[in-house]
């Protein structure tokens, strides 16, 4: 018998390998958000103060929490473009109710309830008549805001109970906002979630290659299921943290936000093709993002040349990449 | 004799770790029909996608008429009269039969306000009942595709490369698909073809089809060209040897094992539209080979056991007991493990590293206070890795980065990993290079001996030959028939497969 | 043939709308009447002419989100440029609309034709962009009617046959698009293109070719509604049609174009839209607000991707030729 089994000398990992996933965009992002900060805290005495740096935080931690799981909804090749509708139709059920006289617990369990059902509804949808999610969840945008408008018109809620507006508006700590505490968190578990667990690990592996990954006896359809229902839950708590904090519901709130949320993803490095992306980078496109806004309020320039930066930012990550293969390429064809 | 119409001279075509053509010749003559004969990764394939303009090679010469020609797009290749007819199909689902036959080159109108301009359907539409009607293909120009059985969706392919004025036309295994019948209709075809002077290249597995049809022969062996002549001057055992140019035993590590207990018993397995009444077993230790064409049902009845064809009926029972199998996982967790054919689309994912692919399909076993143990999964890989000899500069390098075989070698180690009981292999060495065949063979002795059993499927009849203990061939979704090893010759095999007489 | 039309999806849905017309009709018959008629029509024009560009991108394999914001750009250009020069030709301001209608689609086109960058995040950073950039333009400030000339707000106005302009164009792009779409190569490419990209390529079709000419043609259309939009409603802000290219995609889901590409037909695009219109104009004549209108619309893309889903499942491949394994089969299924 000449079993002899050969001793293989081949490493773990090359020593750079690890590191050379990580200096990519996150460190390309760390390095503009730190430019940014340079640059708003010269342009403006105001951008250092810590409650202004705090108020800033506001206008992105809703979206931001949100992004956290359509990042890994992205990464498993799918989308939902419905998350703003969800916001609405979540919010205008949380209204109704506080109408009726529902105490704080009660509204916040309706708005996380039904943001929770609609991101059920967009996976049933998905999974069960295989449609293309994004056909799926533009047909459930309208059929969410649309609800909206069927129960509210053109009314405005504003009957809150008292204590709702704590989630909005409180602080849990000095300058520290439950709206950022509750981020902050969130953004652990799902970094948690999506590099540490097999559930993270089920998420990549569907969004390279769906086939494969059936065919190795994960659940792909309820694992899809799972996400969009997750994307609903973080919606709906959204849509409580949005509600609490402007204290009232009209049917258009959060209009367009599926789009700023996208952007985010995007530009925090999650390929749009799914399969690749990190938490870390989410993060820290949301926090640019964060501060560009910022710095723009302060220098008062007006927020919609913040979309044509965004904008630009976006086409620029997507092209690059492709970019510099096709110089590599064309190198080698010179040579 | 008069000249070539359409030579390649001394052309390579190289993939990032294979070279699936290394300076091969072939000649095309007017009014003949050429055989190109290989076996599976004897760079066929490469070659009509080569003269057909989809891939370019990396050096040689392409002659037509006596002039180098050089192929930037299909469309070059169209424009100078040389056509195919793909093995897979490359036609549109969502349009009609008659567009199909004419897309890329549609008849224009001749009159009118928009001649020249405007697509001149009627005419496209008899032309089509012309062209459909010559090769005896009954159906009708306005039907959408979709709508057609595979049998029929060739037909169309054909009269698609009869709608120009070809001078070369090659067939890429035309019969693959094809029943008995449609087999004859095509044969009267190509000799139609002939007589208008076409050359035809025929590309084919089937020597029967060969003998019946070819002037002249070319022999392709692992992307080198071996030989070519008149098939006159030749006979089947010639060409054979040409072909594999080794004898079956001395390249087929079998080793023998003890066979024991029955292991796999599936009985009365039917699909509705894919295969019917399969019954066999499988016993502990042993090697089964599972012959048949493509397109038998082969695959579908493995991937039924797999739990991914589905719904089934007809019962599996493992070590005597009745199992449910609905998907991957259920299959998994009964100890059936699958080596799919597809390797890239259903075996491996490309994009994640090697240890994340063979720790896939049981992550929950590695799961530590809720996460990942990083450790355990490493070493998971890393043993059964280097067991399989994997060739990788580091067990984090993404297996896109490795050679088909290398490949291939993961997909074992992410199964025997999971500790099967049954391990199917689908065609194991399709697209793997000599080197790394071998030792997918080696493995597979050694799994025997270390108590697994294996079914493997293969259309390489070297190698259903030479390594199974048992051989059990498919025809038409049929299990036809089952021979030992003692018994098992290659004519049987290939008679019983192709639905002859010779072995009832 | 036509029995084939009346069973096919296109037939359907014009019986459907036929049947929604008809109904109102009944119930207020000056909803049927010939005016009433060419209003709803007029109404649905600019709709319809969006539709039918973005029919070609969704024919292979792409989206265009930034139509309705280049709608914006356009018209905001076009109206300033009026305002500035009163006098000058309306036929230099159509053709300027198209111009910069194309330049902005172009600008999509090239990306994904080039660089080969998915249209999604594309046309999503251009939207920004393109909506930003007219804010810039205008510096956020609106044109109103009086700014606007006589000719500028009186040519979609003006009848022919008592049917204004503006449904003529409709009228005229619609027959210009079903001949294109049915008898030129250049139509019949992006059928291919979209239905099998590889068979396409097989074929000769430059398949990024024709994907820009989908984003083109759909930017050219753009601009032209551009025009007509602001001078339809007599005036011209930032947020002009703002969301408009989700009715737009609506309007060719319902219409059966496919999200997958490859499948769709110009009359059914046009059914689509007419769809939509026929909905909007009768919603409040059956005394129904017309805050329903959303939600029916994503009702009714999600049926109508739902039934779509289900009639193109692929046939299983059919191995077994004899009729009596595959009937003795059914019947020991159904044991």
């Amino acid at each position: 018998m000449d079993t002899i089994i050969k001793k293989s000398t081949t490493p773990d990992a090359l020593s750079t390998s690890r590191l050379q996933g990580f200096l990519r965009w996150e460190t390309f992002l760390i390095l503009i958000v730190f430019l940014v900060c340079v640059m708003n805290s010269y342009l403006s005495p105001y951008f250092l103060d810590p409650w202004n740096l705090s108020d800033a935080t506001f206008n992105f931690t809703e979206k931001a929490l949100i992004a956290l799981p359509m990042a890994m909804l992205i990464i498993a090749k799918e989308i939902d473009i419905s998350v703003a509708a969800i916001i609405s139709l979540s919010s205008t059920l949380m209204g109704l109710v506080a109408q009726m006289g529902a105490p704080v617990y009660g509204v916040v369990f309706v708005g996380v309830l039904v943001g929770s059902a609609c991101g059920l509804f967009n996976g049933v949808l998905v999974t069960r008549f295989k449609i293309p999610s994004i056909v799926v969840t533009i047909g459930t945008m309208s059929l969410f805001r649309g609800i909206s408008y069927i129960l509210l018109g053109d009314q405005v809620v504003r009957d809150y109970p008292d204590g709702f507006e704590f989630f909005g508006q409180g602080y849990v700590y000095w300058v520290f906002s439950f709206e950022l505490v509750l981020f902050v968190l969130f953004a652990l578990l799902f970094y948690w979630l999506l590099h540490r667990t097999t559930f993270g690990r089920y998420t990549y592996a569907i969004g390279n290659n769906p086939t494969a990954s059936y065919y190795s006896g994960i659940k792909v359809d309820k694992h899809r299921l799972t996400l969009f229902t997750l994307v609903g839950v973080m919606s709906g708590i959204a849509a409580v943290l949005l509600t609490s904090r402007l204290g009232s519901t009209r049917p258009s709130i959060a209009m367009g936000w599926e789009l700023s949320i996208i952007t985010m993803v995007v530009l925090g490095g999650v390929s749009i093709l799914g399969g690749s992306g990190t938490i870390g980078g989410v993060v820290l496109a949301v926090i640019l993002m964060g501060l560009v806004t910022f710095g723009m309020g302060l220098l008062n320039i007006p927020g919609i040349v913040m979309t044509i930066i965004v904008g630009v930012m976006l086409i620029v990550v997507v092209s690059l990449p492709v970019l510099i293969t096709l110089y590599k390429n064309s190198l080698k064809h010179s040579k | 004799m008069n000249d070539a119409i359409f030579s390649l001279k001394k052309v390579s075509k190289v993939f990032p770790g294979v070279k699936a053509l290394d300076g091969v010749d072939l000649h095309l003559y007017p009014g003949q029909v050429t055989a190109l004969i290989g076996e599976n990764g004897a760079g066929k394939s490469t070659l009509v996608k080569t003269m057909t303009g989809i891939y370019q090679p990396d050096g040689g010469e392409i002659i037509f008429n006596g002039q180098p020609v050089q192929f930037h797009s299909p469309h070059d290749s169209h424009a100078l009269g040389i056509t195919a007819i793909h093995q897979e199909t490359v036609l549109f689902d969502d349009l009609t039969v008659a567009e199909n036959i004419f897309l890329g080159n549609y008849p224009m109108k001749k009159r009118g306000l928009t001649r020249y301009l405007s697509i001149d359907w009627s005419t496209m539409v008899t032309r089509s009942q012309e062209i459909l009607s010559s090769i005896k293909a009954d159906m009708d120009p306005n039907q959408i595709l979709r709508e057609l059985s595979i049998g029929q969706k060739h037909m169309v392919g054909i009269a698609r490369a009869l709608s120009i004025d070809a001078k070369v036309v090659i067939l890429d295994e035309p019969t693959a698909a094809l029943s008995h019948h449609e087999i004859q209709e095509l044969y009267e075809l190509v000799n139609t073809l002939k007589q208008q002077g076409k050359a035809i290249l025929f590309i084919t597995h089937k020597f029967d089809e060969i003998f019946a049809l070819a002037d002249r022969y070319t022999v392709f062996r692992d992307g080198c060209y071996v030989a070519e002549g008149l098939i006159e001057d030749t006979n089947e055992a010639a060409l054979v040897e040409m072909m594999v140019a080794r004898s079956i035993e001395a390249t087929y590590p079998k080793k023998e094992v003890k066979i024991g207990e029955t292991l796999l018993e599936v009985s009365h397995l039917c699909h509705a539209t894919e295969f019917d009444n399969i019954s066999f077993s499988l016993k502990k230790g042993e090697i089964l080979g599972v012959y048949g064409l493509v397109g038998s049902g082969r695959t579908e009845v493995m991937q039924a056991l797999f739990g991914t064809t589905q719904p089934i009926t007809g019962t599996v029972k493992m070590n005597g007991e009745k199992v449910t199998i609905h998907s991957p996982k259920e299959a998994i967790d009964n100890g059936i493990v699958y080596v799919p054919e597809e390797r890239q689309k259903q075996g491996v994912v490309l994009e994640l590293p090697i240890y994340q692919n063979v720790s896939l399909p049981q992550m929950k076993s590695l799961v530590k206070q809720g996460q990942i143990d990083q450790e355990s999964e490493m070493n998971l890989a890393r043993q059964y890795c280097e067991r399989l000899q994997v060739k990788a500069s580091s067990w984090n390098e993404k297996v896109m980065n490795l050679s088909g075989g290398n490949q291939q070698k993961v997909v074992i180690a992410k199964w025997l990993a999971t500790n099967p009981k049954v391990i199917i292999l689908d065609e194991p060495t399709k697209g793997i290079d000599i080197g790394s065949k071998a030792a997918v063979h080696e493995f597979m002795s050694e799994l025997v001996e270390a108590g697994l059993s294996v079914i493997m499927v293969s259309s390489e009849l070297p190698e259903i030959l030479g390594m199974s203990d048992r051989i059990l061939v498919m025809n038409e979704g049929l299990m036809v028939g089952e021979l030992s090893r003692m018994n098992a010759t290659p004519e049987k095999v290939v008679s019983m497969a192709t639905g002859g007489s010779l072995a009832c | 043939m036509l029995k084939r039309f009346i069973y096919s999806r296109e037939g359907i849905l014009s019986l459907i709308v036929l049947a929604m017309f008809f109904s109102v009709g009944a119930i207020s018959p000056d909803f049927i009447s010939l005016t009433n008629s060419i209003g709803i029509f007029n109404d649905t024009a600019i709709l319809i002419m969006l539709a039918l560009g973005q029919m070609l991108v969704i024919l292979t394999r792409c989206i265009d989100l930034s139509v309705a914001a280049n709608v914006a750009f356009t018209g905001m250009l076009v109206a300033m440029v009026n305002q500035a020069f009163p006098d000058i030709s309306m036929a230099f301001l159509i053709l300027l609309s198209l111009l910069v209608g194309a330049f902005l689609g172009a600008i999509n086109g090239l990306f994904v034709w080039l660089l080969k960058v998915p249209s999604i995040v594309i046309t999503l950073g251009t939207m920004s962009i393109y909506r930003g950039a007219t804010f810039l333009l205008s510096d956020g400030a609106w044109v109103n009617s009086h700014q606007m000339s006589k000719s500028f707000i009186g040519l979609p106005r003006f009848e022919i046959l008592s049917i204004p302009v503006l449904g003529w164009t409709a009228i005229f792009l619609i027959v210009l698009a079903f001949w294109t779409m049915k008898f030129s190569v250049w139509g019949r490419n992006f059928y291919a293109a979209g239905g099998n990209p590889m068979a396409a390529f097989y074929s000769g079709v430059n398949v990024g070719k024709v994907q820009f000419y989908g984003f083109l043609v759909s930017g050219t259309l753009a601009g032209l509604c551009g025009y007509f939009w602001v001078s339809r409603f007599a005036v011209a802000y930032v947020d002009v049609a703002n969301g408009f290219e989700l009715q737009v995609i609506a309007a060719c889901v319902i219409g059966g174009v496919s999200i997958i590409g490859g499948l769709g037909s110009v009359i059914g695009c046009v059914i689509g839209a007419l769809f939509i219109g026929v909905v909007n104009n009768a919603l409040p004549i059956i005394g129904v607000s017309p805050f329903w209108q959303m939600a029916i619309s994503g009702t009714v893309i999600i049926i109508a991707v739902i039934a779509n889903a289900s009639s193109n499942k692929d046939k299983a491949r059919i191995i077994l030729r004899k009729p009596d394994q595959a009937s003795r089969f059914l019947s020991t299924q159904s044991h």
